[in-house]
């Protein structure tokens, strides 16, 4: 009897597995641990409000798997496998650095199975073979909407600092390539590293060319460096920088010296101050309520915001390959392709996204505002 | 280049050389005494920094499960290595030296944080729990090898500096840290403003050269390490002990790194792989001082801060190139100018 019993269970549960299976699977990784768990927290954060937005497709749940990379390109190669040939999931979604999102890519092109990055991803695609779109606004984008502003506030002179690596090369070069188009001129480039305790000297030789402005080329607390510097010595124009710089640490370090500076970033940072008629205002309150019903904190980053991103744009997609084949189908997880390189003026919290193959990124200038440091506090500039 | 930015430059540069002298003088006593070439240096006062955020967060810093782990860790080697020798009487000893003492350090730190302590009293707890740190590692790596040659010694220390950058991330996790200012007053010295921080960081980098020199000159503790410096084996048979020597000599060089961690703290933010650049920088200065003489290692420590800041003016990108481009007309100079003699041979 007892013997029954258990077989009975065991293809029950056979059964339910088997239902199971119709439900869609979210293979999604992100640094939970190492150097890049200080965004990678903030990407789960996004992803379980996400969840707390939207369950289901059309009556079709959603499974979701979460793993941590460790912020280790090696790490997210094996989780990427892992989920697509252990947990057959019909998409991937990651992750918080830029060469783990490259290792992910690769292994979901190789397998064929569709991923969303929510790292910038730099290069360009095979339309015949691609298999990845990235959420964020691409680098070269920020440099040019924060460059347009300077045009726009008459700023002539451009003094420029920042890092001593590819991040720096980016902003600078972002910003060279207005200056061809005539109007700002960037008259220098000073650079410094990270860990670099003092930038006194690229700062006198910024204040030398007499800049109307200057632009920041660094992220995150140390952004605020050349900012102290300034304040210093006093000088009194303006200043600008990219989103690398939004985070809490960088309005407590930067503190006075750091007040007035202008970025441009994505609108869900300013959410509550858009406009009514703005694309993202009514989502990105959306988004904040789900987010904190989901992790019982506030959001205070941009980058959960991609997470939640991501998922809208597979969600609308989701909607349609259903359509066409099941979950859980090499047919399916084709049709989920199709349809998110089909994406059409989809609202997310950040952008509009538009996809198409043989690009990574999907957004244009409406992805960003400029929102400007007051008094500790980021509003809004139209 | 103006004067006015000349001035400015040479102000900066002094600060920063200040920071470089402190560790280089650590580095200098540690190796004079040891042999070592404590590469692991400049983590030592990353974590200063690192502890002191986390005291002024009023959380418990990661310092602390890094100390526990190394006493324990410690005291089980000097156990087994007594139990080995048959000398059991010393184990109580021991483990009272490497166990019980750096468990009451922390239990310190424990209770007075429950008390909101006041600035200086937060360093006071930084610095007691930092100091710790080199001797155990001391214990746990160099004293296995107390003989061998310098060049492994080297190589082991490099090994301990990546271990430590590693328990670093374990323990103080990725994010960058920036503890207030010591103080917010500033002056003008003949026109050129400079803040009370440069102030403090020179104050401080004179005062402990200072209580060095005093230290080594005018007590016996200090005329023992000297002595242990000169000549091991003499030294021996004189009655002193080398292994302690040793133990007191990374005490006293992880004060030194402990106070320009603190130092550094507010004027940059400090990252648990921030301590690398600090410690190589600071290297640099050393070898200008031959790694034998402190005011040598203080003035190559000046002059690498103030070649550095007028590399960052004169060319941003490529200041980090230029100091240690300075490395190799200094090392030929040395290696051409003094007399070479064969390491000398320990019993």
């Amino acid at each position: 009897m007892r013997k029954m019993l258990s077989l009975t269970a065991l293809i029950g549960g056979l059964v339910a597995a088997s239902t199971a299976q119709a439900d869609i699977t979210i293979g999604f990784v992100t640094s939970l641990s190492g150097p890049g768990s200080s965004i990678g927290i903030p990407y789960g954060r996004g992803i379980q409000a996400a969840m707390e937005y939207k369950k289901e497709v059309n009556g079709e749940k959603i499974k979701l798997i979460q793993l941590d990379d460790g912020s280790d390109p090696s790490a997210a190669t094996r989780n990427a496998r892992k989920l697509i040939e252990e947990e057959k999931v019909d998409l991937l979604i990651g992750t918080a650095t830029a060469p783990s999102t490259i290792a992910m890519l690769a292994v979901a092109t190789e397998l064929k199975v569709p991923m969303i990055a929510v790292s910038p991803v730099i290069g360009q695609p095979n339309p015949a073979d691609q298999w990845g779109i990235s959420v964020p606004q691409p680098a070269s984008l920020l440099v040019k909407v924060v460059a347009d502003r300077m045009k726009r506030d008459a700023m002539k002179n451009i003094g420029y600092i920042g890092f001593s690596d590819a991040w720096g090369d980016l902003v600078y070069n972002g910003a060279k390539a207005v200056e061809a188009e005539d109007g700002i001129k960037v008259l220098t480039n000073e650079r410094y590293a990270r860990v670099d305790t003092s930038v006194t000297g690229q700062i006198l030789k910024v204040l030398a060319v007499r800049p109307d402005a200057v632009l920041i080329g660094g992220s995150g607390t140390q952004g605020a460096l050349p900012l102290l510097a300034l304040g210093e010595r006093g000088f009194k124009g303006k200043t600008y920088g990219t989103v690398a710089l939004v985070n809490p640490d960088f309005v407590r370090v930067g503190g006075k010296a750091a007040d007035g500076i202008q970025v441009s970033a994505g609108p869900v940072i300013v959410a509550e101050q858009l406009p009514d008629n703005h694309f993202a205002k009514k989502l990105a309150l959306e988004f904040r309520a789900a987010f904190l019903k989901a992790n019982n904190v506030p959001t205070t980053d941009g980058f959960s915001a991609y997470s939640f991103d991501g998922w809208m744009i597979f969600t609308s997609a989701a909607a349609r390959a259903l359509k066409i084949a099941k979950p859980g189908t090499i047919e399916f997880r084709k049709a989920l392709r199709d349809e998110i390189l089909n994406t059409k003026e989809l609202s997310g919290v950040h952008a509009v996204y538009n996809f198409k193959a043989g690009a990574y990124h999907g957004v244009d200038e409406r992805a960003l505002v400029i929102v400007r440091l007051n008094n500790g506090a980021w509003t809004y500039e139209p | 280049m103006t004067a006015d930015i000349a001035a400015i430059l040479a102000i900066d540069g002094i600060a920063t050389g200040a920071v470089y002298a402190l560790v280089a003088i650590g580095t200098v006593l540690i190796f004079t005494v040891t042999r070592v070439i404590f590469i692991p240096f400049g983590d030592i006062a990353a974590f200063t920094a690192l502890t002191l955020a986390a005291l002024d967060a009023k959380q418990l810093p990661g310092t602390v499960g890094l100390v526990v782990v190394l006493a324990c860790l410690a005291c089980a080697m000097e156990a087994v290595s007594l139990a080995r020798t048959g000398e059991l009487r010393a184990v109580p000893k021991a483990v009272l030296g490497y166990l019980v003492l750096p468990l009451i350090v922390v239990a310190i730190v424990w209770l007075t944080m429950r008390f909101n302590p006041p600035m200086p009293v937060r360093i006071l707890l930084a610095l007691l729990l930092i100091m710790p740190i080199s001797p155990l590692l001391d214990r746990i790596v160099f004293r296995p090898i107390a003989d061998a040659s310098v060049l492994l010694l080297l190589t082991v220390s490099v090994a301990l500096h990546f271990a430590l950058v590693g328990l670093g991330l374990l323990f103080f996790g990725p994010e960058g840290v920036r503890t207030e200012p010591l103080t917010s007053m500033a002056m003008e010295i003949a026109g050129v403003h400079v803040s009370g921080q440069t102030v403090l960081i020179l104050a401080a980098a004179l005062v402990f050269s200072g209580l060095l020199f005093l230290f080594f000159d005018f007590t016996l503790i200090g005329k023992a390490l000297r002595a242990t410096a000169l000549n091991r084996t003499g030294a021996r048979l004189m009655g002193i002990r080398p292994a302690r020597a040793g133990t007191i000599a990374y005490l006293l060089g992880s004060l030194m790194a402990g106070v320009s961690g603190i130092l550094i703290a507010p004027v940059n933010t400090i990252f648990y792989d921030s301590g690398f650049l600090l410690g190589l920088k600071a290297f640099v200065g050393a070898i200008v001082g031959g790694m034998a003489s402190y005011p040598g290692a203080a003035l190559g420590a000046f002059g690498v801060g103030i070649i550095e800041s007028f590399a960052s003016f004169q060319s941003s990108t490529l200041k980090d190139v230029i100091v240690f481009s300075l490395l190799i007309p200094v090392l030929l100079w040395r290696s051409l100018a003094s007399q070479h003699s064969e390491e000398e041979v320990e019993e």
